[in-house]
Parts: structure tokens; C-alpha cells; sequence
């Protein structure tokens, strides 16, 4: 005979629900935006003090946004796609030369024409990477790589110099700033200055509302979760594993033309050295934001505000006379070390406690 | 036959690298029994499971459901054609809800509803008295509470054929008698069940009929009642089998000197696991046992004894000599070897081959820049495949690819060829079946007479009765007694884990 003791004993009672992991590393990534914002208004104030400033913020970085919400997808199905920041570059340079050859009357199309363009590098990308991932189970590391040099390739192809776009609708586009109510400042002489963000931001809020539903309410989106929790018990689940992998990375692609599309329009032209590392800056916000590299894991929400904390992070150093860029650097790369003993620290006291 | 077939599967065939894992297997399933499918360890009952399922494509033969012939092409296509499945280990993600586990990859359309999930698992969780919240994350509950959750869902997919493989190993009487209580009421309405388990009491309280398998080969059906257990077994094993008895008669003419220098003594052994000082020793020859309820400390104060966890205090003599044990290499050097209770955690490297695992820990003894030569490690592999009767398809084969008992058997070789002089073996027998268990008891009882000591854990009691000759009783980190010679019985060793005079 065996001897059996009672496992359920102490749980008996316990009918309240714990966090997630996902909500816990959400929470922990809102506090401390909110701490360094709050700190940064309250110490440094120069420009923190105006509504303006986070709006910049916004502007400056709707493509980084959009880059790392589609990171965050392909993360939380545990692979990852280095492919992107070189993927913008490409759009970029490929846009600005279609649109350069249309104001010079030497191709036909406008600024809609240049979106398709966007779209359907990004998803070129995403497709094949996808199938090669999902299909032939190649390592995500590698195919992305593989896709990053040649992305970069592909640009000093298209055009090896820097092109500038003078084409006057989508200048105008670019110009375009959709003001905030309430929100705007008076200066000294008593002009009142309208808060304004771009229009890619809107664009890239958009996406972010989107994919947020789409991770929360869609079966495609729990499937991502599932998949990176557990891909053998996924397929078990009766979970199309390796359906879901190649939809997080066509997704991830459609993200990088859009992505790469948003940068454009912030820069208004193509350079062989645009967006350079955008990969790794969307990866670190995916981190931030609370998406773990081991998978199953992670929230659009909480990428959102690992893009504003990476960049308020930044802003900070600036603002304190550290102008060189390495510094900047060391401060990120000791921020991301800093979080990951925070999550690491937090995940464990709480597994701890469930013993 | 009264009851029509559900499920027919016919001429079943299926082959792995230099292994034929099914070889020409029928089944059949009717509707509203429950089909206990029995055999050893690779016998292949988990392989005709997985076939079944989709897990593996079959390389031969035909199923049938419902008298319609049917390719199964994955897990997904098995659930849509009716056939749920509990398996063994967890197949449910540790990231998601409860709820979501129970109602993923099976609702329709594209939109996941979480009122509909929430409420109606938290429905069925109350009926079927599973102590979760549908919000908790899966990782954060027991292993026992993930298997009902596991359960649940299969219960809730209105299924024709429920596939239970193994499902009672992780849960406790009360909570197998709730499973079981399941089991009736889903046979009444018509569900087959096939249920795959190594308890027999189990498989005599609720099963209607058995098909037993060997080495891959079907040995037949039976209606229960045809079947006496004694038969079911040596059906199993293909032999006909008394050889329990001849284990106890064995070892009971051994004579051990109780009044020499033990191989090993401890005084006040303090650890850091949550167990109070202990007093031990053993003698040359002796096969010592520790017992008590799960988390009683048993495997703590063995873990302690081979400085597998941290040591704070006490002292410890090997034949007399005071020598310190702060971690497993020290113990090792001293002729100690430990099987640990888990195997996949803390034992098997999986990757590995079946050779490369043997020789492991005399190579970690023998330092890492003096490897064997081939042909050493290959006599060394040889030898103990043939001794143990391990059944691989070579030496090269990677360890996780044998059953269960076989990978146990590889770790026992591996530290029987660093030819210990006190062997601890924390649960050797657990999840292996009854054939293995009983050649694992022998060789216990071989090695002691050959001047060896051993500690043997075990969760069942009879088996600790059969090998040892002394047993140390432990309740709440505490050892509470030691039972010898007339004492050594059933009665007297419950008495005192519950702590009877109190």
C-alpha cells in the first residue's frame, strides 16, 4: 500500500486569485515611469514642467513604438526579430527614392503609394522569416540576422547616399501637427503655444490599441501566450504552434513597415544610417515593459511605457549637460540590468511564496 | 458483445530509431467502459497513446471511430473528432489562467469571451470540487490541483473516448475517489475510457476490462473479473512470478555485525532543509530504510547525509574516522552515492547517451582532464547494460529516449560503477513498473551481501518491509523511532508515523 499525504491541504481555503506574471511585471514597469517622470518634474524641471516635453517625447519616438510592439509579439512567443531596425532603414531609403522619382516625374504614384511600399517590405520580411522560423524550425536569432544583413544590403542598393524628400504632399503630411486641448503652454511674452504630437504618433497609438486587444481579447492573441508558456503543451492543447509562430512574425514585419514608414516621416528622408540599433532599443523597451526573452510573458501596455521609459531615461541624462552619446548608453544599459534584477528579485519572492 | 465499438484501432505498428515500439497492436473500446491498458514500463502503452492522439503519425495500420475509418493528423484533429486526453506529465501552460488552459485551442470563432470562460469554469471547477480560482495563474497552483485542472478540461469536451494516461500519480486518495466518482458517472453516459496506470488496486476498482501489452506486442484482453491480479502480473511480465517471496526469504538469513565500526555515523547532522539533528549509522551489510509521510523530512536528512544540501552542524565518522561532508564530491570521495528521488530534475542528462550517462560520476571522480578511453567506457557501459538489464538500443542511444524504469536503471549503473561502500537510494522504484521494481529490490538485497550498505526510501511500505531490515521513522522533520526485527510489520510502522501513544 502507499502512504498519501493530503498536497492540497494548506489551499483548501484559498479561492482569491494571485496576480499573473504578466500584470505583476505590467505594474512594477507603470510605477517606475511614473517615479522617474515625477523625480525628473520635480528635480530637474527645465523642460519636465511642460505637457510639451512628453509630447516630444511621443514624436520623437512613434517609431520605436510600433517597432516594439511587434518585437513584443514575436517575444512573447519566445523567438525574436533582430531584423527590424535594418528593415526601417530599408523603408526609408525605399520610400524616399520612390517619392523623389515621382516628384521628378520619372515614376507615377503619391504618398499612398509609398505606404504599400512600406507595407509590403515589412510583410516580405515577415513572410519569409516567418516560414523559415515556424516551418523549418530554424533558430529565430539566426533567420533574423540572416534577414538584418540583408535589409542592409538591400538599402545601399536602392541608394547609398543620404536622400532628402522634397516631395510637397508628403511634407506636408509631415508637417502636419494635431494640437492637444488644455494642454498647451504660454511662453514670456505671453503667446499661447498649442501642445501638439505628430501624425505618426496617432498612427502608432492606433497600432497600440489594436495589438493590446488583440493579445487580450483574440483567440490568435492567447495562442501567442500559450505558445511561448509552453509550445509542446500548446500543440497538445490543440494549438496550431506553428501557424501562431508564423503569424507573430508576419505581424512583427507588418510592424517594421509601419514602423519603418513612422521614422520616415519624422525624418523625411532615407540614409543608409537610419534607424541604426532600432532593434536593440525596441528589444530593451519589450524588456522594460515587462515581456520576458524566455516567452509567454509580456503586454502591450507595459511595452508602451518601457518606450517612455527608455526615452525619459534618456531625456534625463541629457538635460543634466551629459551630452555624449555613450553616456546615454551606459545609463540604458545599467537601467536594463536594474530591471532585470527588479523583475527577477520580485518573480522569485513571489514563487517563494506559493511554497 | 452488448455494447457497440467506439474506438477500434487494428494492426498498429510503430517504429523509432533501432526500436519497434508498436509492433501489430489491436484495441478496442466500447462504449460506456473504462479500458484499463496495462503493461511495463516500453511496453508501449504510452506510444499507442500518443498514436492515438496525433502525437505521432502511426507507420502501420488502421483506427476506427464509430465504425468509420479515421486519420488522425494532431492533437487538434483528435479533440475535434472526440477524443480527449489527460496525460501523464502536465501538458498545460504554466503562463495562462486556469480558466484559459481549460478552454483554449477548443472555442469557437476568433474572440476569446472571458466572462463565458471565467463563469463557466468556475462552474465546473465547483462541481467537480477543485479548490482554484478560474483567474489564478496555472503555475502559481499544486501539481496536483494542474492535473484536475487538466481533467476538468478533458471531462468538459463532450467527448466520445477519454484518454487518462497516468493521472493519479500526483493526486491523493481523496482526490483519486473524486477522479473515480468522475469516471462512473462519464461511463454512464456512454464515454469510453481508456485509463492507463502502474496501481492495481486502482485498475480492480473501476476498470471493466484490461488489455495488456509487452515490449511493444498486444498479450491480450480480458474482462476484469477473469483476470486475477496475480495473473494480471505475470501477464505483464510474460513469466510466471513468485518471486516476492523469494525476496523476503532472502535477506532474512543474512547476519549483520550491529556491534562493529559502522561505515558511516553521524552525530547531530544539522541541515538548513527544515529537518532537526539526527543521530545515524550503518553497518556493513545492513539495508536501512527511511519513512514517513510526504514532506516527514526523509529525503532531507538523506539529502544531508551526501551534503546535497547545506550542512550547518554535527559531526560525521566513515569506519571510525571523523571526516566532513560539505558537498557531494566530499561524499563521493568517501564512498557514498546518492539516487536522487527526482530523476529528471537532479539526475538524467538527457542529451547524453546511454554510456556517457553510466560513466558519468566516475569521471567526475576521476577528474575531467583524465577521460577514459573509448573502449574503457564502452567495457564499463557493456557491463552494466547486461547486469541491469537495461533495455536500450545502444550505448550511443540519448538517455531520454528510454522509458521511465530503463533511465532509473542507467543512474543505479552509474553509481554502482563508482562502486560505493554506502548507497543511498531515495525512491528508486517510483513510477516504474511492478517487474522493474522487484529486479531493483533483488539487487538491493545482492548488493548488501556483498558487504555494501545501503539506504533505501520508499512511499510503499511493503516494498520497505521486503528490503530493509531497519527502519527509521520521521514525522515533521523529526526522527521519531526505528523499527527492527519483530517490529518491522504494517501495524507498527503506521502506529508510529501517526504517532500512535500520544
Amino acid at each position: 500500500m502507499s502512504v498519501n499525504t493530503n498536497v492540497l491541504g494548506s489551499n483548501k481555503l484559498k479561492r482569491r486569485a494571485s496576480l499573473t506574471d504578466t500584470n505583476l511585471l505590467l505594474i512594477i514597469t507603470i510605477i517606475v515611469f511614473i517615479v522617474m517622470y515625477v523625480c525628473a518634474v520635480i528635480f530637474l524641471k527645465k523642460g519636465f514642467t511642460k505637457p510639451q516635453m512628453f509630447f516630444n517625447i511621443l514624436n520623437e519616438n512613434a517609431s520605436l513604438l510600433v517597432l516594439s510592439c511587434g518585437m513584443t509579439l514575436v517575444m512573447i512567443t519566445g523567438g525574436i526579430d533582430i531584423s527590424v531596425g535594418q528593415v526601417t532603414c530599408l523603408v526609408c531609403m525605399a520610400c524616399a527614392v520612390h517619392l523623389q522619382k515621382v516628384n521628378e516625374g520619372l515614376a507615377q504614384g503619391n504618398v499612398f503609394t509609398s505606404v504599400l511600399i512600406a507595407l509590403g517590405i515589412g510583410l516580405a520580411f515577415g513572410i519569409v522569416q516567418g516560414f523559415l522560423v515556424a516551418y523549418l524550425e530554424f533558430q529565430p536569432f539566426i533567420v533574423t540576422l540572416a534577414g538584418l544583413f540583408f535589409a542592409k544590403g538591400m538599402t545601399t542598393i536602392v541608394c547609398s547616399d543620404r536622400v532628402p524628400v522634397t516631395y510637397d504632399a508628403f511634407v506636408k503630411l509631415a508637417r502636419t501637427e494635431v494640437n492637444i486641448p488644455f494642454m498647451g503652454s504660454v511662453n514670456k511674452k505671453g503667446i499661447y503655444i498649442p501642445a501638439y504630437v505628430e501624425v505618426g504618433v496617432i498612427v502608432a497609438l492606433v497600432v497600440v490599441i489594436l495589438l493590446f486587444c488583440l493579445l487580450k481579447w483574440t483567440k490568435l492573441g492567447r495562442n501567442f501566450y500559450a505558445v511561448g508558456g509552453n509550445n509542446q503543451s500548446a500543440n497538445m492543447l490543440g494549438i496550431n504552434v506553428k501557424l501562431t509562430k508564423f503569424l507573430a512574425h508576419v505581424l512583427c514585419g507588418l510592424c517594421a513597415g509601419i514602423g519603418g514608414y513612422l521614422f520616415f516621416l519624422h525624418a523625411c528622408s532615407g540614409s543608409p544610417l537610419h534607424a541604426q540599433g532600432a532593434e536593440m532599443n525596441a528589444i530593451a523597451s519589450s524588456i522594460i515593459g515587462g515581456t520576458l526573452l524566455s516567452g509567454g510573458v509580456g503586454n502591450i501596455v507595459g511595452t508602451l511605457f518601457g518606450v517612455l521609459s527608455l526615452s525619459t531615461i534618456k531625456n534625463i541624462v541629457t538635460s543634466l549637460g551629459l551630452e555624449d552619446a555613450w553616456w546615454t548608453n551606459i545609463t540604458v544599459g545599467v537601467m536594463l540590468c536594474i530591471f532585470l534584477l527588479v523583475q527577477s528579485v520580485i518573480l522569485a519572492r513571489k514563487n517563494k511564496n506559493k511554497k | 458483445m452488448a455494447n457497440s465499438a467506439i474506438l477500434e484501432m487494428r494492426g498498429i505498428c510503430k517504429f523509432f530509431p533501432g526500436v519497434r515500439a508498436l509492433e501489430n497492436v489491436d484495441f478496442t473500446l466500447r462504449e460506456g467502459e473504462i479500458h484499463a491498458l496495462m503493461g511495463e514500463n516500453g511496453a508501449g502503452k504510452s506510444t499507442l497513446i500518443k498514436v492515438l492522439t496525433g502525437v505521432y503519425p502511426k507507420d502501420g495500420g488502421e483506427v476506427w471511430l464509430a465504425d468509420q475509418p479515421v486519420h488522425i493528423k494532431s492533437p487538434q484533429d483528435a479533440q475535434n473528432k472526440g477524443i480527449a486526453t489527460v496525460y501523464q506529465e502536465i501538458t498545460l501552460c504554466p503562463n495562462l489562467t486556469v480558466a484559459e488552459n481549460m478552454y483554449i485551442g477548443r472555442t469557437k470563432g476568433p474572440f476569446t469571451d472571458w466572462g463565458f470562460i471565467n463563469r463557466s469554469a468556475g462552474k465546473l471547477l465547483d462541481e467537480l470540487g477543485i479548490p482554484v480560482s478560474p483567474t489564478e495563474q496555472l503555475g502559481n497552483c499544486s501539481i496536483a490541483i494542474q492535473q484536475m485542472v487538466a481533467i476538468a478540461r478533458a471531462v468538459d469536451m463532450d467527448c466520445k473516448v477519454l484518454i487518462l494516461d497516468e493521472p493519479t500519480s500526483s493526486l491523493d486518495e481523496q482526490e483519486v475517489q473524486k477522479l473515480f466518482n468522475l469516471m462512473r458517472d462519464l461511463k454512464a453516459k456512454g464515454v469510453g475510457i481508456i485509463f492507463v496506470t502502474h496501481f492495481l488496486e486502482q485498475v480492480y476498482e473501476v476498470c471493466d476490462r484490461i488489455t495488456v501489452l509487452r515490449d511493444g506486442k498486444l498479450v491480450g484482453e480480458y474482462i476484469i473479473e477473469d483476470l486475477p491480479r496475480v495473473q494480471l502480473v505475470s501477464k505483464m511480465l510474460g513469466k510466471d512470478f513468485d518471486d516476492m517471496a523469494e525476496i523476503k526469504s532472502g535477506h532474512e538469513s543474512e547476519n549483520i555485525d550491529l556491534n562493529g565500526t559502522p561505515v558511516y555515523q553521524a552525530i547531530n547532522l544539522t541541515g538548513t532543509t527544515g529537518i532537526k539533528p539526527f543521530d545515524f549509522e550503518i553497518h556493513q551489510g545492513e539495508v536501512n530504510g527511511f519513512t514517513g509521510l510526504l514532506g516527514s523530512g526523509r529525503s532531507e536528512s538523506v539529502r544531508a547525509i551526501f551534503g546535497a544540501d547545506r550542512v550547518v552542524g554535527g559531526k560525521v565518522f566513515i569506519d571510525g574516522k571523523e571526516v566532513k561532508i560539505r558537498k557531494p564530491l566530499d561524499a563521493m570521495k568517501h564512498g557514498i552515492s546518492y539516487l536522487p528521488e527526482d530523476r529528471k530534475l537532479d539526475g538524467i542528462v538527457g542529451d547524453l547517451s546511454v554510456r556517457d550517462n553510466i560513466i558519468l560520476a566516475l569521471q567526475v571522480m576521476k577528474g575531467f582532464f583524465k577521460p577514459f578511453s573509448k573502449a574503457q567506457a564502452e567495457a564499463f557501459a557493456d557491463e552494466y547494460i547486461k547486469l541491469l538489464n537495461i533495455k536500450t538500443a545502444s550505448q550511443d542511444t540519448p538517455i531520454k529516449s528510454l522509458s521511465g524504469g530503463n533511465q532509473q536503471k542507467v543512474i543505479l549503473a552509474r553509481w554502482l560503477l563508482a562502486n560505493p561502500q554506502y548507497l543511498i537510494l531515495d525512491e528508486p522504484t517510483r513510477g516504474i513498473d511492478v517487474g522493474t521494481k522487484v529486479e531493483i529490490q533483488k539487487l538491493v538485497l545482492k548488493l548488501a551481501a556483498e558487504g555494501r550498505s545501503i539506504t533505501f526510501i520508499s512511499s510503499e511500505i511493503d516494498e520497505m518491509i521486503r528490503t530493509c531490515s531497519r527502519l527509521v521513522v520521521m514525522r515533521d522533520g523529526k526522527v521519531v523511532g526505528e523499527l527492527k526485527g519483530e517490529d518491522l510489520n504494517q501495524n507498527k510502522i503506521m502506529a508510529t508515523i501517526a504517532g500512535g501513544e500520544s
